[in-house]
């Protein structure tokens, strides 16, 4: 291998064990690959590279004393900025918290500090999570490495971006609407939305409490099983987090698909807004699933149409009363004001981004008396509909499949002022939130402009191991994981 | 015509359970300010609720106490609006789906027993404190700056919220310290009005004698003590009636309470009220009550004010005394003092008139004193067999409540153990008898009189220790 900075966790870890480099190179040659990408690019907002370097020592002298923390022990993993870690400024990509340096370590933190990884830094997203092309953030917006005329996808942005570049060998986002698989599909890496309640969400920045969850980018399907089960169980911090024992994700990876039975969304296989590209890759991919062993059927779901409605009023009324915290009292941003009011909403007026305004202005409508039924409450009602269509359909199959975007990357700009055009972007994710069941992305081809393609699985309420498992044989036959590498050759040197 | 008030109270509690409602802080906010803050209760971003189990017990058994159904499943809801002492800018409360509801509270009143329902009691989190500096009011809106404290801000608070059941500020009242009680006897919070630790809004509305329905309500705030609650409601029966009878209209508004000027003020208009958009708290899964559950905080449950009251009336006390001494302050003294053999209307009669008196000249209460249920036995028995005199025993049980030792101790240590032995006494007298041989002659004659003089004698001779009784047995004999 010529640069450390294109190994995948799995192999980077064999060399860090054999003794064939040491943690403080591999973290030099993620370091090395980010100063040569980040002007184009912008994954990071901020490289704690003191930090990072203190934490490769600590791995280092952890192998020589025989002590192993496990397959994360000396990677280097980059988090989005709306996780928050103790010493290291967290915005979320907001002007309202800049400076804001947060007394504590999100529960996925501690964790991966636990295991001996090195946090390389925190990467761009949309504001506050609101967005699907990371182009709405107030420091500047992220570009996509195969083609930095487009974008990243988002909102988890520059955590896809940074490990299909190699500024990182690994990462985590966060996805309430399909914030890590929109991305990883752009950017051509896997990621990963867990079972809702699967890893804590303790330090997690919230956008909407009931949607969000913690996952990881990784350029393999099985390196994701392996950050994924080391940021995964329950938390005392976390009321909201699985008490039960943690699924093994990488217990089936080997195992193929003969005799699984897979599911085609029919909603998700075609019309309007949909590229036939995608499509054609998508049936592609299933074919050859059919082809190891697995039946096929095609499921219908409609209440899939309405789940993109239902999403955009339950996430903004959530987001509402979670944002309603950033005043200017306590933290971040303060704008004066000759009353409390007045301070509080120059603040607010100012520290907030369009998007998030939108959104904002969106749930306390939805939410006000004599509207609350219409809206909000109708959009619950709407939710279950949805759970009630993923538990027929997983009476009768073990995962479903579809497109997990109905494009490739689109460009910088192109969407950005309809906001409508954007949401779309998300409709074949969005539903796994609301019905709190795992889903994730794994790249099986490019499209005619060279652009990446994902295909989404989606799996019931903890089966991310027979999720993996299907997810496994796709990248097997696809072979697209040789190619990652690939992505680095699009930035210039 | 003639006007009859309808009267609602919501009562908040704050417990005292030993960590807070969401986190693990301590409940103190005697601390340093904002020294008992973590990222939860400072509502930082990131940080998420967990719910004290301790907190909900407590609640539960405030619903007992209040004879309500406590709810198998509820929900913990936000309720939206800005405050800058209120860390998320959204309160976690219960909306529509409470722990606690249906129960119901009676009261005495003038006329008998007053049955007061209890609409709901539901759990929140408290604020922190805001102080206001530089202005003249001490309110927000004329301060130069303001300083908070986050010490109370997650501090578990109940809310309960009674039924439009009374008709005169003097059974709200009644109301409020009955729940007062209860909650004391539950030992779930110090319940102190003057701390805030435990605090009341009213609504009130008229409507013409006789009749069933309602007329337009006004909230009361702002009403910091059991007098302030009969004043405010008072003067708002006052102005309502008097805008009815000149054939003008009630006004729904809210109200704040001006002690210093004796009146209520407006606040906000029905049209300014808060949309609070309660919606589910999503952080929070619903709370789960099973039977086990309920019947463990039940079993738990300690005696009531009025089961206590009907178990002293058993004892041989009269109502009004069973339910002075069954107050918080007193109750658990009275009954301690019984269990170690102190004679019930003794016992009682010291609880409510001297130890009541000297704690509230001391600015303190019973149970912050030395005193146990053992002293008040001692004390009764020693002046019941004549060892100490009415005077002597006042005198010991200050020293004892002031810390100087049980009764028995200060009595000896401070000389005022009366001489109630006769041969002890008996020389004394004859002293006296052959001193005063002209007041022995009239005796002899008949004259009552001088028996109260010669008791005197013997007193003054004794120093005052003389028990007079046994004096005047043996000065006529
Ligand atoms: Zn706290």
């Amino acid at each position: 291998m010529s640069d450390l900075a294109d190994l995948t966790i799995s192999a980077a870890g064999v060399g860090l064990r054999s003794g064939e480099f040491s943690a403080t190179d591999l973290l030099e040659a993620v370091h090395k690959r980010a100063t040569m990408t980040e002007a184009d690019l912008h994954a990071y907002l901020t490289i704690d590279r003191v930090g990072a370097a203190k934490a490769a020592v600590a791995a280092e002298s952890a192998f020589r004393r025989g002590e192993d923390h496990g397959p994360l022990q000396g990677i280097p993993i980059a988090l989005k900025d709306n996780m928050v870690t103790r010493a290291i400024e967290t915005t979320a990509s907001s002007k309202i918290l800049a400076g804001w340096v947060p007394p504590y370590d999100a529960t996925v933190v501690s964790r991966l500090k636990q295991a001996g990884s090195v946090i390389i830094g925190k990467t761009n997203l949309d504001e506050f999570a609101m967005g699907s092309s990371t182009e709405n953030s107030a420091y500047g917006l992220t570009r996509n490495p195969w083609n930095p005329d487009t974008v990243p996808g988002g909102s988890s942005g520059g955590s896809a971006a940074a490990v299909a570049v190699g500024s990182a060998l690994g990462s985590l986002g966060s996805d309430t609407g399909g914030s890590i698989r929109q991305p990883a599909s752009f950017c051509g890496v896997v990621g990963v939305k867990p079972t809702y309640g699967l890893v804590s969400r303790y330090g997690l920045i919230a956008f909407a409490s009931s949607l969000d969850q913690i996952g990881p980018f990784t350029r393999t399907v099985g390196d994701a099983a392996l950050l994924l089960q080391a940021i995964a169980g329950h938390d005392p911090m976390d009321s909201t987090s699985y008490q039960g024992a943690i699924p093994d994700a990488t217990s089936g990876l080997d195992a193929g698909v003969q005799g699984l039975r897979i599911g085609l969304i029919t909603e998700m296989m075609g019309g309007e807004g949909y590229d036939p590209e995608v499509i054609a890759a998508t049936r592609a991919t299933v074919s050859k699933l059919e082809n190891a062993g697995a039946t096929v059927t095609e499921i219908s779901m409609p209440s899939v149409d309405y789940a993109l409605s239902a999403y955009y009023l339950i996430a903004p009324a959530e987001c509402s009363a979670n944002l309603a915290r950033f005043d200017g009292v306590r933290y971040g941003l303060r704008v004066g004001g000759s009353t409390t009011e007045e301070m509080m909403a120059n603040t607010r007026g100012e520290g907030f981004g369009p998007e998030v305004k939108r959104r904002i202005l969106l749930g306390t409508y939805a939410l006000s008396a004599g509207y609350y039924d219409a809206y909000y409450a109708q959009a619950q009602r709407v939710r279950t509909l949805v759970i009630n269509d993923f538990n027929r359909a997983y009476e009768t199959v073990d995962v479903l499949i579809s497109p997990t975007a109905p494009t490739t990357a689109f460009k910088v700009g192109e969407k950005a002022s309809d906001p409508l055009a954007m949401y779309l972007s998300d409709i074949c994710t969005i539903p796994s939130n609301l019905s709190g069941h795992p889903g994730m992305s794994v790249p099986v081809g490019l499209d005619a402009a060279g652009l990446p393609i994902g295909v989404q699985i989606l799996a019931p309420a903890l089966g991310e191991p027979v999720m993996f498992r299907v997810a496994a044989e796709i990248e097997r036959q696809a072979a697209f994981a040789d190619r990652a590498v690939l992505a680095t050759s699009a930035v210039p040197r | 015509m003639t006007y009859e008030a309808v009267i609602g109270i919501e009562t908040h509690v704050e417990l005292s359970t030993s960590s807070k409602m969401f986190c693990a802080c301590p409940v103190d906010t005697d601390s340093e300010p904002n020294t008992n803050v973590c990222p939860v209760c400072l509502g930082l971003p990131g940080a998420l609720p967990v719910m004290n189990e301790k907190a909900v017990e407590w609640a539960m058994m405030i619903g007992h106490g209040l004879n309500c159904e406590i709810v198998g499943h509820s929900v913990m809801s936000r309720k939206n609006y800005f405050y800058p002492d209120m860390p998320k800018n959204y309160q976690i409360s219960q909306y529509d789906l409470p722990l606690c509801i249906n129960g119901h509270l009676d009261i005495e009143t003038d006329e008998g027993v007053r049955r007061v329902g209890v609409t709901r009691v539901h759990m929140e989190e408290d604020t922190g404190k805001s102080s206001h500096i530089g202005g003249d009011s001490g309110r927000i809106q004329d301060a130069l700056y303001s300083l908070i404290d986050f010490n109370r801000a997650g501090t578990p608070l109940m809310e309960i919220v009674s039924e439009p059941d009374m008709r005169t500020p003097a059974e709200a009242r009644a109301f409020v310290s009955e729940l007062r009680e209860i909650v004391l006897a539950l030992g779930v919070s110090d319940a102190k009005l003057e701390d805030g630790s435990m605090r009341f809004d009213g609504n009130i509305s008229m409507r013409p004698g006789g009749t069933e329905g309602f007329g337009v309500k006004v909230e009361i705030k702002n009403m910091n003590s059991m007098r302030s609650l009969q004043q405010a409601l008072e003067y708002e029966i006052e102005r309502q009636t008097e805008l009815l009878v000149d054939g003008h209209e009630v006004v729904q508004e809210t109200r704040h309470w001006n002690e210093g000027a004796g009146k209520t003020e407006s606040m906000r208009s029905k049209e300014e009220a808060f949309d609070y958009r309660y919606f589910p708290e999503p952080d929070l899964v619903p709370l789960a009550v099973d039977e086990a559950w309920d019947r463990r905080v039940l079993a738990e449950l300690p005696e009531l004010p009025s089961q206590a009251r009907s178990r002293f009336e058993d004892l041989g006390l009269d109502p009004e005394a069973a339910a002075l001494v069954a107050r918080g302050e007193t109750g658990p003294l009275f009954a301690a003092a019984v269990e170690a053999g102190a004679d019930p209307k003794s016992a009682a009669n010291w609880l409510t008139g001297e130890v009541m008196a000297w704690t509230r000249r001391n600015n303190t209460d019973p149970a912050a004193t030395p005193l146990t249920g053992k002293h008040i036995a001692q004390l009764s028995t020693m002046q019941g067999d004549g060892r100490l005199s009415a005077s002597a025993a006042k005198e010991v049980l200050g020293w004892v409540l002031a810390g100087e030792g049980s009764p028995e101790e200060v009595a000896e240590a401070r000389d005022l153990v009366q001489m109630s032995d006769a041969g002890e006494l008996q020389g004394i007298v004859d002293y006296v008898l052959a001193e005063n041989p002209e007041a022995v002659a009239k005796l002899a004659e008949g004259d009552e009189k001088v028996l109260g003089y010669l008791v005197g004698q013997v007193m003054k001779a004794s120093g005052g220790k003389a028990d007079p009784k046994l004096a005047r047995e043996l000065l006529a004999t």
